[in-house]
């Protein structure tokens, strides 16, 4: 609202001001308005990373920093002794390090690249072809962006059972091929696609099959590459704890966040494994979101939902 | 006439209905297509809340197959069982204040980023969405608001004067609420942020000139007048991720104040579904609880975008 009062004086005051400023500032910004916009975003900006690079120093503190008094926000003795120490507990587990990291790639791998398949095949039919039905269902879809795992996990795992899928890896791999996110992402960046491109495919004789593989898949990459880091971190965020009881199948972060173990008993001695811990957990989805960021922007600007 | 209306509407409907077959047989590819995806959505996205709602209506442990007994969970739940209404209540609180100021956070802050200049843009963006993706990374807070004179925001409060002796933040009823709205808020810029962030930047230009010429005088009218009439796609999107996640706070609470949390302050109608489907193993209750869930959500985004139809009018 500053920016706003003050804007109104310099546009009563004259014209000119504005007509010179021009070639430096964009039309319809006071100066005021920019100051208040930057004290915004520092003051939030601190609040949101304050929390994150607060964790990465705890992680790095030796121990006589972790417990001293009164507490200090910043490392002064950096170490890697609470990484290394992660690792070695790591190792100590009866079941080896590698496995978790085999039991996560797979997992991941798996997960992610069905779902890019299934769900682009899916949003290529509804969003190039008009045919009975398709509308209807991408009403479901968007309706289904809403039910949240606590909304179906009974039935989720009565399904499971029945499947007898509990405890092997296809409990999480393959409902994850189903997240209606990526497909309703998928299907908004597929009506940018202009439609002519399809027609003349169609006239030329190209099949259903070859316009998606040949036409369409290349041209959604961007899309691709967000739905991938959206399962990416839908699948390493969520410990599947419910339905995967076996050391031997669980995956890395699970396997932390034992370690880590349960937030309400905490263990002192292992404060700074317990940093090291979370820090390993939220870097992970971080890296791979900063490597994609710019696909991703470009995937959201099409994510809008018309009615 | 009327038989011949009659008749005619008849034809039209035969012919409709086998226009619809040949559509359909024309693109049975397509439904090939659609069929793989189809298949896994309906089984555990679609399926189960359809099971969900019809185990509302049994008493059902698992052991046991499930006993038809009506609508005797709904009553309990909103007759006999306390903590349920007390659940609604933290929920309606958390789902009012987080859904919303959440929302519109995470409006103001991609518009704000998007008015930086170029070069700065991505990394502020990773700034405020880095708690969102950082997954557990929320389990820091506990440090910060750790009970004792050790916790690091009583021992700043206390050597800065403020206080004299330690809050307990996350066991004392008065203040349990607040901090779990803050770490909500914190964590729950969510999908919506990167929509806004994307769609601010794909407006185009012309408009904005043509604003100008119209006598749009500064950023904030910008904002009503031609910013947001442009993005209401976005924002329903933004909406819809808004409602998700502020309707399912539960495992913030339970981790950070306890489960039960104490005199249940922060006590959410998710932590009472993992209460009563997790640990008591009564499914069908479990599943009345998730229905009501589901449909106050429901309800949510309908509010929400009638709401946001009257944007810019």
């Amino acid at each position: 609202m500053i920016g706003a009062a003050k804007k109104d004086k310099t546009s009563a005051s004259g014209r000119r001001i504005v007509k010179v400023s021009r070639a430096v500032r964009k039309p319809n910004r006071s100066l005021g308005g920019d100051i208040f916009i930057w004290g915004i975003l520092i003051i939030f900006g601190i609040f949101f990373i304050f929390p994150l690079v607060f964790n990465i120093n705890q992680a790095f503190k030796p121990l006589n920093e972790i417990f001293i008094f009164p507490p200090n926000l910043f490392v002064i003795n950096p170490t890697t002794d609470n990484i290394s120490d992660l690792f070695i507990i790591m190792s100590r587990s009866w079941v080896t390090f590698t496995r978790y990291i085999f039991n996560t790639v797979f997992i991941t791998f798996v997960g992610t690249a069905g779902h890019l398949f299934v769900a682009s095949l899916g949003a290529f039919a509804v969003s190039k072809y008009d045919f009975p039905g398709s509308k209807f269902f991408f009403g479901i879809i968007i309706t289904a962006l809403m039910f949240n795992q606590y909304v179906t996990a009974i039935p989720n795992f009565l399904i499971l059972t029945q499947l007898g899928w509990i405890d092997t890896y296809w409990a999480v791999i393959i409902p994850a091929f189903g997240m209606p996110l990526g497909f309703f992402l998928m299907k908004q960046f597929m009506d940018t696609i202009p439609v002519s491109l399809v027609e003349a495919a169609k006239i030329d004789g190209a099949s259903e099959w070859l316009i998606y593989w040949r036409i369409v898949l290349p041209l959604v990459k961007p899309a691709l590459l967000t739905v991938m880091v959206f399962a990416v971190q839908a699948l390493w965020n969520n410990p599947q704890s419910l339905v995967i009881h076996t050391e031997q199948l669980k995956t890395l972060p699970l396997a932390i966040s034992q370690i880590i173990g349960s937030p309400h008993a905490p263990q002192v001695a292992r404060a700074g494994v317990n940093a090291a811990g979370l820090m390993v957990l939220m870097m992970v989805p971080i890296i791979i979101f900063v490597t994609a960021q710019s696909n991703i922007l470009k995937t959201m600007a099409s994510s809008g939902i018309k009615e | 006439m009327e038989g011949t209306n009659f008749q005619r509407y008849l034809a039209r409907k035969k012919a409709m209905s086998a226009y619809t077959w040949n559509e359909v047989k024309k693109h049975k590819m397509l439904y090939l297509f659609l069929f793989p995806f189809l298949l896994i959505f309906a089984t555990f996205t679609l399926a189960p809340v359809g099971i969900s709602l019809g185990l509302s209506f049994t008493y059902f442990n698992v052991l046991e197959p499930p006993r038809w007994i009506g609508f005797t969970n709904y009553l309990n739940l909103f007759l006999s069982d306390d903590i349920f209404i007390i659940a609604l209540r933290n929920t309606i609180i958390l789902a009012t204040i987080t859904g919303p100021v959440g929302f519109m956070a995470a409006f103001l802050f991609a518009w704000f980023i998007n008015e930086l200049p170029r070069f700065i843009r991505a990394f502020v963006t990773l700034v405020f969405y880095a708690p969102t993706i950082a997954g557990s990374a929320y389990l820091v807070w506990l440090l910060i608001f750790s009970g004792d004179s050790m916790g690091h925001l009583n021992a700043y409060l206390m050597r800065a004067g403020i206080i004299n002796s330690p809050i307990l933040w996350l066991t004392n009823p008065d203040y349990m609420m607040y901090v779990i709205i803050i770490v909500v808020l914190w964590m729950s810029l969510g999908a919506g942020f990167l929509a806004f962030i994307a769609g601010l930047s794909t407006i185009d230009e012309a408009l904005y000139e043509a604003g100008l010429v119209d006598g749009v005088r500064n950023r904030w009218q910008e904002l009503w007048f031609i910013t947001l009439p442009n993005m209401q796609g976005m924002l329903l999107f933004g909406a819809v991720m808004a409602i998700t996640s502020s309707f399912a706070v539960g495992e913030v609470t339970q981790n950070l104040a306890g489960f039960p949390s104490t005199d249940y302050e922060v006590h959410t109608i998710v932590n009472h579904l993992v209460d009563y489907g997790a640990m008591r193993f009564e499914m069908g209750y479990a599943s009345a609880i998730a229905t009501i869930l589901f449909i106050s959500m429901i309800y949510a985004k309908r509010i929400v975008s009638s709401f946001i139809g009257k944007i810019g009018r």
